[in-house]
């Protein structure tokens, strides 16, 4: 650690690394990218709780660790609640002057699975109670970790091998569960969406997220090359392509108001999208026009609301 | 001056979580537990407990909370009971495993189905494999002594276990009793600060639960299990240092009226403040009977148990759970493999009974007494006897 | 002890065990070599390297450094030979070639 940065135009990154290299995502892996970028912007002073998934077992092979924060893995489904315990443990010791006062980040980190199914509860019963942490999704749209399973964060028409597509199934049946919504229907002061295609506006959200008082939440579109099917080299494009044709369009809602980060005039058709993934392969034009049509229809929606609060 | 008042357990053991100063309390409501999160938010709301009081959504949440405050170096409590347990499961193994000294009350209740909130056991026996220590209190008193004794051993730093106090749902947990509450002073004496070497911290990051390939994760289960077995020496000097402060000495292994006895009776909880008196009307008809009863129940006190009944005939073990399909009820069946290599042992009856809240009155002790002789001296077809079930019950063989 | 922790085998026995499994050395798994991975090695081109630190922004494996006179090298201890470096270089100076056997 010795606090450099890396200009990038008007943005300084550091050249500090809190995940180790040696770890052992998958070749071209994306969420190790947006993990990378993501601890860059929270620093040292944090303490991480990690959900099971990918990150935690690419991270942690006993009798060695990446993490170069103090870290802590316990379940896969309890982040939320064991991010309370610290963030109320911290504050507590402090009060009690059994601790020195000073800040520290309270982040919770988990995949779509951690969050969107089996976390929910735990993740809502957090924000409800309002503790002061940010939540981290990394978001690579199936269980991974497992196996490429189906989640609920699994878009429709994606083959996984829980919802394969087959002479009588696309694949996934459902749309996506909008999990961003769902934390902004908490009422917390900080919800966004990155992807680590955009390298600084995924570091300024996390860091944001970080220092807002109460639950934050981020929700980081995360490329998976070994689930998605699509060539290693592809990650930043794929990050790109999502966000381009609005599949996964990057907003913030900071105490209830919406903001487009990246408003294209003209979205890119999501066939740009889909056609070099593997998982998408079998979708038939029509499929291909429902998707175009649903994309469409949930911009609208995001515009709407990002509308109201132009003025 | 310590204070004699009146109490229930569920009280009881709240006030001793007050006097141990915790600093952080997540807790699920269920009953029969409810009476101890209740006062301690109370506590809490009133400015008498310094305290996180975190109001979870879930026990599998409470326990994960309590995680996440242990491993910053909170002092930790929490309180379930049955359902409430069995939801906490995999929780409750992951708690010993990171050695995170966390004290949690358990009022004991029957599992569903069907649904019951009235006590037995099947709660305490599906978790005693999980690695946490485990006492179980005859009265108000043990709920608070135990309870304060619980965060004094599981923190000792040769030991940094979690602790689950147990007392029986209703029977203790609503019951008012006279109850000593010593002075602060002394509590302070007893209970040093609680010092986690581990901490989480920016100042020295350390990773805590990382996973265990094959190749690493019998040595760390190993590790575990030796130093659970060690943690003994640390719970009986605990017992010691708890007498010498308080005048009330505690025992892995605690028996009453056992001189000479050939007939043992061994029961757990509140049953064993009933068993005595049934020992002592038999003892006045001049009977050779004698009462064990077991507070230690994990890491399991072999060697305090074969001596305590090896120079008896028989020993009838008195199980408030079934271990469905098993030889008998789990406490019953850890005393005979505890026994098996022994040279002098006595015979060992299995009953069970007082299941879901059932009451078990004096003369029902003396009935147990009673068959648990003749079987010895007549045999029976059955692996275990029942006692207070409507019905003849056979069929309990292998 | 400390070297030890840092790997199973032979040596390792369960007395070397933290308490709780806890890793108390920070990074330590910066010593696996992940390189042997790698089917695909890039090559950076000084001549054509603007020295814009993309590849080095991009690398999901920590696998580019920065040098002294602001040029980047690949560290193939680590590279996994995934290709994003080359992808995200505006400039074209990097390319990937075949692995060869050793
Ligand atoms: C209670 C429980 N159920 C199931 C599992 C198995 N499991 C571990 S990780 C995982 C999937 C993780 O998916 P996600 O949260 O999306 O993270 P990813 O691996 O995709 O990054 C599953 C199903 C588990 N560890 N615990
Ligand atoms: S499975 Fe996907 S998300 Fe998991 S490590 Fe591999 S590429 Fe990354
Ligand atoms: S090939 Fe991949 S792993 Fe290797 S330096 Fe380039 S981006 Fe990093
Ligand atoms: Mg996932």
């Amino acid at each position: 650690m010795d606090g450099k940065f890396i200009k990038f135009g008007k943005n300084l990154v550091t050249t500090d690394e809190f995940v180790a290299e040696g770890h052992s995502f998958c070749v071209g892996c994306g969420e190790a990218l947006a993990l990378r970028l993501a601890c860059k912007a929270l620093g040292k002073d944090v303490i991480i709780a990690n959900a099971t998934g990918c990150i935690e077992i690419c991270t942690s092979p006993l009798p060695v660790t990446s993490w170069r924060v103090p870290w802590i893995h316990t379940l896969f489904e309890n982040t939320g609640a064991e991010i309370s315990g610290i963030e109320a443990g911290l504050k507590i010791l402090m009060k009690k002057g059994k601790m020195p006062e000073r800040d520290i980040k309270c982040v919770a980190v988990a995949g779509d699975g951690g969050t969107s199914d089996i976390g929910m509860q735990a993740l809502s019963g957090a924000f409800e109670r309002k503790h002061d942490f940010l939540y981290l999704c990394f978001d690579n749209e199936a269980y991974m970790n497992t196996g490429i399973q189906r989640s609920s964060a699994t878009p429709y028409g994606a083959s996984t091998t829980t919802a394969p597509a087959g002479k009588l199934s696309i694949g996934q049946t459902t749309w996506k569960k909008n999990m961003a919504e769902i934390a902004v229907a908490h009422d917390i002061p900080y919800v966004a969406t990155a992807c680590p295609s955009y390298p600084f506006d995924l570091i300024n959200k996390v860091k944001k997220g970080g220092e807002v008082k109460g639950p934050a939440y981020v929700h980081i579109f995360s490329p998976c090359p070994t689930g998605w099917r699509y060539p290693t080299d592809l990650a930043i494009e794929i990050g790109r392509l999502a966000v381009e044709t609005g599949i996964f369009p990057l907003y913030e809602v900071e105490n209830g108001r919406y903001k487009l980060n990246i408003d294209r005039p003209k979205l890119r058709p999501v066939e740009e999208y889909l056609k070099p993934q593997g998982r998408f392969r079998h979708l038939l034009d029509g499929e291909i026009a429902k998707i175009q049509e649903h994309v469409n229809e949930e911009y609208a929606k995001l515009k709407a609301k990002v509308a109201c609060f132009a003025a | 001056m310590s204070k004699r008042v009146g109490l229930e357990a569920s009280f009881a053991a709240a006030e001793a979580a007050r006097m141990a100063d915790v600093d952080v309390i997540a807790a699920y409501p269920i009953t029969p537990q409810t009476h101890i999160p209740e006062r301690l938010a109370e506590m809490v709301a009133d400015g008498e407990l310094n305290a996180a009081y975190i109001p979870v959504e879930s026990e599998h949440s409470a326990l994960s909370a309590c995680l996440g405050a242990a491993a910053v170096g909170a002092r930790t409590f929490t309180a379930t009971a049955g359902q409430g347990l069995e939801l906490m499961h995999e929780v409750v193994y992951v708690a010993s495993s990171m050695r995170y000294p966390i004290v949690m009350t358990i009022c004991n209740r029957a599992l569903s189905a069907p649904l019951s909130v009235w006590g037995d056991h099947s709660d305490a026996m599906a978790v005693r494999d999980a690695g946490w220590i485990q006492v179980f209190c005859q009265n108000n008193q043990d709920a608070f002594d135990m309870t304060l004794w619980a965060f004094r051993v599981g923190e000792d730093p040769r030991v940094l276990f979690p602790v689950m106090v147990h007392f029986d749902g209703f029977h203790l947990s609503h019951v008012t009793e006279p109850v000593i509450l010593p002075e602060q002073k002394e509590v302070d004496r007893f209970l040093p600060r609680f010092q986690y070497p581990f901490a989480l911290t920016p100042d020295k990051p350390m990773t805590h639960g990382a996973f265990g390939p094959p190749d690493i994760y019998s040595e760390a289960k190993i590790a575990q299990e030796v130093a659970f077995r060690k943690s003994k020496d640390v719970i009986i000097q605990g017992f010691k240092e708890f007498g010498d402060i308080f005048g009330r000495y505690y025992h892995p292994v605690e028996p009453y009226r056992t001189e000479g006895a050939k007939v043992l009776l061994l029961t757990m909880g509140s049953f064993s403040e009933t068993a005595k008196i049934a020992i002592d009307t038999k003892k006045n008809k001049g009977e050779s009977v004698g009462l064990i009863n077991l507070r230690l129940w994990r890491p399991f006190p072999f060697e305090e148990l074969c001596q305590a009944v090896k120079d008896a005939e028989t020993l009838i073990v008195f199980d408030r759970c079934i271990s469905f399909g098993g030889p008998g009820g789990p406490v019953s069946s850890e005393i005979r493999s505890a026994l098996y290599n022994e040279k002098e042992r006595p015979r060992v009856v299995s009953f069970i009974g007082g299941l879901g809240g059932r009451d078990m009155a004096v003369k029902d002790f003396e009935y147990v007494i009673d068959q648990g002789r003749e079987i010895v001296e007549k045999g029976s077809e059955e692996l275990f006897e029942t006692v207070g079930i409507r019905g003849e019950v056979t069929g309990i063989r292998g | 002890m400390t070297e030890k922790r840092l790997k199973t085998g032979p040596d390792f026995i369960w007395r070397d065990m933290e308490v709780g499994n806890i890793v108390t050395e920070a990074g330590s798994a910066a010593l696996r070599r992940t390189g042997d991975w790698r089917s695909q090695r890039p090559i950076i081109d000084k001549e054509r390297c603007n020295k814009c630190g993309l590849c080095w922004l991009y690398c999901p494996d920590v696998a580019i450094k920065l040098l002294e006179d602001g040029y980047y090298e690949t560290d193939l201890f680590y590279c996994k030979g995934c290709g994003i470096c080359a992808k995200v270089c505006t400039r074209e100076a990097i390319t990937m070639i075949e692995e060869e056997e050793e």
